[in-house]
């Protein structure tokens, strides 16, 4: 090994880190900026957390993302563990290629085709059984579930997969039934993937804007909708001071699901 | 060969009278145009520590899947202690199981382990108290109840996972390769430890394995497995000595098998001109076999003879020269290649003490046989 490759390696390395990162520690450090221009750096201040949290229009708009955000991570925690249930564990069943491949298709579909096949399909809905009478919270929550549901799906799977299917047998053959064996053995068992794909899906759903523009109405922004207007208008300093809060709660999340899933992948190794 | 259970072991597949506890009668099990387990019939009886013996894909796990429940068979009725289990579910059947990979709950203590099926029976708490110890104490494992798996050597695993399946009694324990995780050294002493174990607390055990010595030492009766089918059932020593098949001879233990056709029959004398070897052998067979069929004769190297001089009264007797010499201490193995280019397999005990190997590459031998000690072997 000769001394420049390693430089080289790092050079590269530093630029992919800056090009990654540096607008964003640009946007955390402007957001304590105290002048209103947002290029021109006037002295430290955190007044412009204050005034978010004076802004009754972003602190809805955050409730509510963070609403459909829980409502949303739990119930594709539900219907995805079932999916994954299913493709892992009950066998070669009629149609379990198409539910495979149903499942996965949306982790590679474009959010805008997502978003506009959900604006249709609600809007024909209305049409024939006259439900969803508007959109807003519910047919957002709705087109949420059904993308994130993908991935808890994809999670759940795998750990079942990688999981020796003696565990639950030996279950049953010890006298639980399936339901028992389902809460006892299996449940406890990946809950760690359950954790990961319930905060995969809580974050991916906090952060979507093409799929929540295509199916919300009227007073139902959710934050990142109400962001891009506001950017669009040009950026301020509050939204700075917002973007900060949002980063620093993902980067809390992502952590989290990391050293979950960290330890998953221990006590898998350690088995 | 020698084997872990006590002299004057009952034989109860002997007597007629005796019911027998596990009946299997023509289980059939496919997996699309495979088939798993193809019109299986056999009996087990009580108290028995039986082994299906077999190659991988033999059948052999499936046949033990379907007693335990995990499989349904496509024909054919499984019967424990009188009763049609066939359909039942494995949470319902009077069986527990051994896994091969021992299945631990990796999420549960040592004793929460072995507690599981007691739980499940909805036994007091006091009641599974005791026989979690009891049953510890049964595998040496008394002191370990609060360690979780991950903390247990392979060794301590297998024995948890003994305990678990024995806890509640069952009528019937399967073992799946049950040894086949551990390293050599354990492995023996585990042998003998499951067999004590299951004269203590007589239960019938059922075990899979692949390794033919594993089945020979614990067993009290082994079925040979091949292809789905069962080949033979027998003792341990039976089946070596009279083996039914080509397979079963080679399966079990070292075996020279000479290809011959019949040329007469004298009782249960069998004259046959051994064609590899260019001489006429004689061997013994129980039922007749008519002159000019091919068949084989299986003779195991132990039972041949080596001899510097000629005998002058032999059944058999062949010289050659050798080839090859294996030094294994208590044994050495000689390959002796005949005048007309077969190899035979001769094994000598070394009884009395010396460095020195009794015979060197190209030293020519005769190597002697009786009739008697050379099985018939028709298919």
């Amino acid at each position: 090994m000769n001394g420049r490759r390693p430089f080289v390696l790092y050079t590269a390395m530093a630029f992919g880190y800056a090009f990654l990162y540096l607008p964003i520690v640009a946007v955390i450090v402007y957001s304590f900026n105290e002048s209103r221009m947002v290029t021109v750096w006037g002295g430290f201040s955190t007044k412009w957390y204050g005034e978010l949290f004076q802004n009754q229009q972003i602190l809805d708009a955050a409730q509510r993302s963070l609403l459909i955000a829980t409502v949303t991570a739990s119930l594709a925690v539900v219907f995805g563990t079932l999916a994954g249930l299913a493709l892992a564990r009950f066998g070669r069943f009629r149609g379990r290629g198409t539910l495979g491949l149903l499942t996965s298709a949306p982790l590679v579909m474009p959010e805008v085709i997502l978003g506009l096949s959900s604006l249709l399909l609600f809007v024909s809905l209305q049409g024939l059984i006259g439900w969803p009478e508007r959109r807003g919270l519910t047919t957002i929550t709705i087109a949420h579930i059904t993308f994130c549901i993908c991935y808890v799906t994809v999670i759940v799977r795998s750990r079942l997969v990688q999981m020796d299917h003696a565990l639950e047998e030996a279950a049953m053959d010890l006298g639980a039934r399936p339901w028992k064996v389902f809460f006892v053995i299996t449940l406890p068992l990946i809950a760690p993937a359950l954790v990961a794909g319930w905060l995969l899906a809580f974050t991916l759903s906090l952060d979507d804007l093409v799929v929540a523009s295509f199916t919300s109405g009227p007073g139902s922004s959710t934050l990142p909708m109400l962001i891009y207007s506001k950017v669009k208008l040009g950026v301020t300093p509050e939204i700075n001071a917002l973007a900060t809060i949002i980063i620093v709660l993902i980067a809390i999340a992502v952590t989290l699901a990391g050293v979950v899933m960290h330890r998953n992948a221990t006590q898998a190794n350690n088995r | 060969m020698n084997n872990a259970r006590k002299p004057g072991y009952a034989e109860p597949w002997q007597d007629p009278a005796e019911e027998p506890f596990v009946r299997i009668e023509g289980v059939t099990k496919t997996y699309g145009k495979v088939y798993a387990v193809d019109d299986v019939s056999l009996d087990v009886f009580r108290g028995e520590f039986f082994s299906l013996l077999g190659g991988s894909g033999c059948g052999k796990s499936t046949l033990l899947r379907v007693l335990a429940g995990f499989e349904v068979p496509d024909r054919g009725r499984v019967l424990i202690d009188g009763i049609d289990m066939t359909r039942v579910p494995p949470y319902l059947r009077p069986v527990n199981m051994m896994f091969q990979s021992y299945a631990l709950f990796p999420h549960m203590t040592v004793a929460d382990n072995v507690a599981f099926g007691l739980k499940q029976d909805g036994l007091p708490k006091a009641a599974i108290a005791d026989r979690v110890s009891q049953m510890l104490d049964l595998v040496r494992l008394s002191g370990l109840e609060k360690r979780k798996p991950d903390q247990l050597s392979g060794g301590q695993r297998q024995r948890v996972a003994l305990a678990r399946a024995l806890a509640r009694q069952p009528k019937l324990l399967l073992l799946d390769e049950p040894l086949g995780a551990l390293d050599k050294k354990l492995r023996e002493h585990t042998q003998f430890e499951l067999v004590n174990i299951q004269e203590r607390v007589g239960t019938t055990f059922i075990m899979v394995t692949h390794d033919q010595e594993e089945a020979m030492t614990m067993s009290s009766r082994i079925a040979v497995m091949d292809a789905g089918q069962i080949v033979q059932v027998s003792t341990p020593s039976h089946l070596y000595e009279y083996p039914a098949t080509r397979f079963v001879a080679s399966f079990i233990g070292a075996v020279n098998i000479i290809n011959a056709t019949v040329l007469s029959q004298d009782g249960d004398r069998v004259l046959a001109r051994a064609h590899d070897l260019g001489i006429d052998v004689v061997a013994r067979s129980g039922t007749p076999v008519p002159a000019g069929i091919d068949i084989g004769i299986a003779i195991r190297p132990e039972k041949i003879d080596v001899a510097e001089e000629a005998p002058t009264r032999a059944d058999n007797v062949i010289d050659g020269k050798v080839v090859e010499i294996a030094y294994l201490g208590d044994v050495s193995i000689y390959h002796v290649e005949t005048a007309s280019g077969a190899t035979l397999r001769v094994q000598e005990t070394h009884a009395a003490r010396s460095a020195d190997p009794h015979y060197n590459w190209g030293d020519r031998l005769y190597l002697v046989w009786n009739a008697a000690d050379a099985a018939v072997l028709t298919s």
